[in-house]
């Protein structure tokens, strides 16, 4: 559903982007993480084009949008959904008005705006309060309106800049269930870019790590998960890195009550002890990973036995 | 001078002074207004970059703003000859009052205009709003408070500036002090004169000021 390949952008000496390839399939949610200056923001916002990548093309739908001249990228957009950190809404205008806004610039008549209006305050759950304006909403609210807002067009994509960064917690995992829903009912493609991993654990499909200007891994969750090393695991667990020598690390997807380990006690003369270990609940399902110190005769067997049985084993040198 | 005495000078004095300001005040939106948009969107930073542009635009409001307001009248006399045919009398008056305030005011638009945050103009671009849409429907309504209040600024400018033209032949309370106070040594009528202005500077003030309260939303 969006494509960019070979992205460069680049501020007078400064490179921002450093040859990024991006491939967000549709009906996913794909998180681009990394911490603040290591180009995410500048990716999002070449992807609708807000930034002219210095090099490098864009699709979007099918539609090449660097190749596209300002009416034709203004259409494109105008299918581009996009929330934003601050919420960028119109003091001027009421709840109303700011949903109305993108359906005026579309040219829909009145009578249409205001129907499509009312059905998408209901949509985000803030069925009425359009005549409200947003200074007296609460942060959570905000964001509503603005996804309201960025759902006008029926977009077949929505760009996400960190837009739960300035909310709490609790209000932190109510955007993201409404973003969770809408992907689910309207089978939208969403694109987020986030610092926080709680994001992507709680609702991503795929994701892309980002550091100076490179993506450096990037995949499906349940794949990275699977692979022996991913920056991905080490990252969501809060397990010691690097892992102390000698030991083994386990991680285990599916059913987090497989009962594996007490198996390879029972069956191999081995001394197990748990050097640590979490379970964490993440879109893709639960995934458990736990680290151990295995010695005796038959470790090596017992080794084979555990990755025979689905888990993925890492030794520690 | 008694009341009496006083009232028919000061009546149509007021009203000349009112005509010069309230027309020249009207130029000044017609003309300020746009020359302001076009400081902020041809700016290095704006809608439509053209900052070669942008800088002729930006020094030739600053050759307005810098001179004085009497010499600028007497400046432009050939000027205001050419728009209205004659040099004195309260018409004649509009065009300098207008020539000194356009600068004067496109530099208070500028600066409300700026006030508005890139985030809401880029999330406009994002939603594929045109150039001319994200001025009319964005930029001018979010700054509008800034913009009553630099118009109140404005037009408390042009009745000092009108008193000026009162003594080169424009009529209005400017005018009758200089006649009256400063020829005459008419101290009542001065006076009067002073504190009919303070009132009106103050109600205007007022009403700027709450008309840019009600329209804010933040």
């Amino acid at each position: 559903m969006i494509q960019a390949s070979g992205l460069r952008k680049q501020y007078g000496t400064t490179v921002a982007l450093d040859g990024v390839d991006l491939h967000v399939r549709e009906g996913e949610i794909h998180g681009v993480l990394g911490q603040s200056g290591a180009g995410k923001s500048t990716l999002l916002r070449c992807v609708n084009l807000l930034e002219r990548p210095t090099a490098g093309t864009v699709t979007v739908a099918g539609q090449d949008l660097t190749a596209l001249g300002d009416r034709d990228l203004n259409r494109a957009r105008q299918r581009i959904g996009m929330i934003h950190q601050h919420f960028a809404l119109l003091s001027s205008r009421t709840v109303a008005g700011n949903v109305a806004f993108p359906l005026e610039v579309m040219g829909v008549p009145r009578a249409e705006r205001e129907r499509r209006v009312g059905e998408l305050l209901e949509l985000v759950g803030l069925e009425g309060r359009g005549k409200h304006r947003p200074h007296q909403l609460s942060g959570g609210q905000k964001q509503r309106v603005g996804i309201a807002r960025a759902l006008a067009g029926n977009p077949s994509v929505l760009l996400s800049d960190e837009a739960t960064s300035a909310l709490d917690p609790a209000t932190t995992q109510s955007i993201l269930a409404l973003l969770k829903r809408l992907n689910a009912e309207l089978g939208l493609t969403i694109l987020l870019i986030t610092h926080e991993m709680n994001v992507v654990k709680s609702v991503c499909d795929s994701v892309a790590i980002m550091a100076q200007g490179r993506i450096e891994e990037s995949g499906s969750i349940a794949d990275l998960i699977r692979t022996p090393g991913s920056r991905l695991t080490r990252e969501i667990f809060p397990l010691p890195e690097p892992a102390p020598s000698g030991s083994v690390t386990l991680t285990f997807t599916g059913d987090p009550r497989q009962p594996v380990v007490s198996e390879v006690v029972r069956k191999f003369d081995v001394d197990l002890s748990i050097l640590g270990g979490s379970i964490e609940d993440l879109a893709a399902g639960s995934v458990g990973r736990l680290r151990v110190a295995l010695d005796g005769a038959e470790a090596p067997a017992a080794l084979a036995y555990l990755r025979d049985s689905g888990l993925i084993v890492e030794e520690a040198p | 001078m008694t009341w009496e005495e006083m009232l028919p000078l000061l009546w149509p004095a007021t009203v000349e002074t009112a005509l010069m300001v309230g027309w020249a005040t009207l130029f000044t939106v017609l003309l300020g207004l746009p020359l302001g948009v076009a400081l902020v969107v041809f700016d290095r930073d704006g809608l439509r970059p053209l900052p070669a542009f942008k800088s002729g635009l930006g020094f030739v409001v600053n050759i307005g703003r810098s001179l004085p307001f009497i010499v600028l009248m007497i400046a432009i006399i050939p000027f205001t000859r050419l728009v209205v045919g004659t040099t004195i009398g309260t018409a004649a008056f509009v065009v300098p009052l207008t020539v000194g305030a356009v600068p004067f005011f496109a530099r208070l638009v500028e600066t409300a205009l700026r006030e508005v945050g890139t985030d809401v103009v880029q999330a406009a671009q994002a939603m594929g709003a045109s150039r001319t849409a994200i001025v009319r429907k964005v930029l001018l309504p979010e700054a509008l408070p800034g913009l009553v209040a630099g118009l109140t600024v404005t037009v408390v400018a042009l009745i000092g500036y009108s008193a000026m033209a009162g003594t080169l032949g424009g009529g209005g309370l400017g005018d009758l002090a200089v006649r009256y106070g400063y020829q005459r040594f008419e101290t009542l009528l001065m006076i009067v004169t002073v504190v009919l202005l303070l009132v009106i500077v103050q109600l205007l003030q007022s009403l700027g000021d709450w008309v840019a309260r009600r329209l804010s939303h933040k």
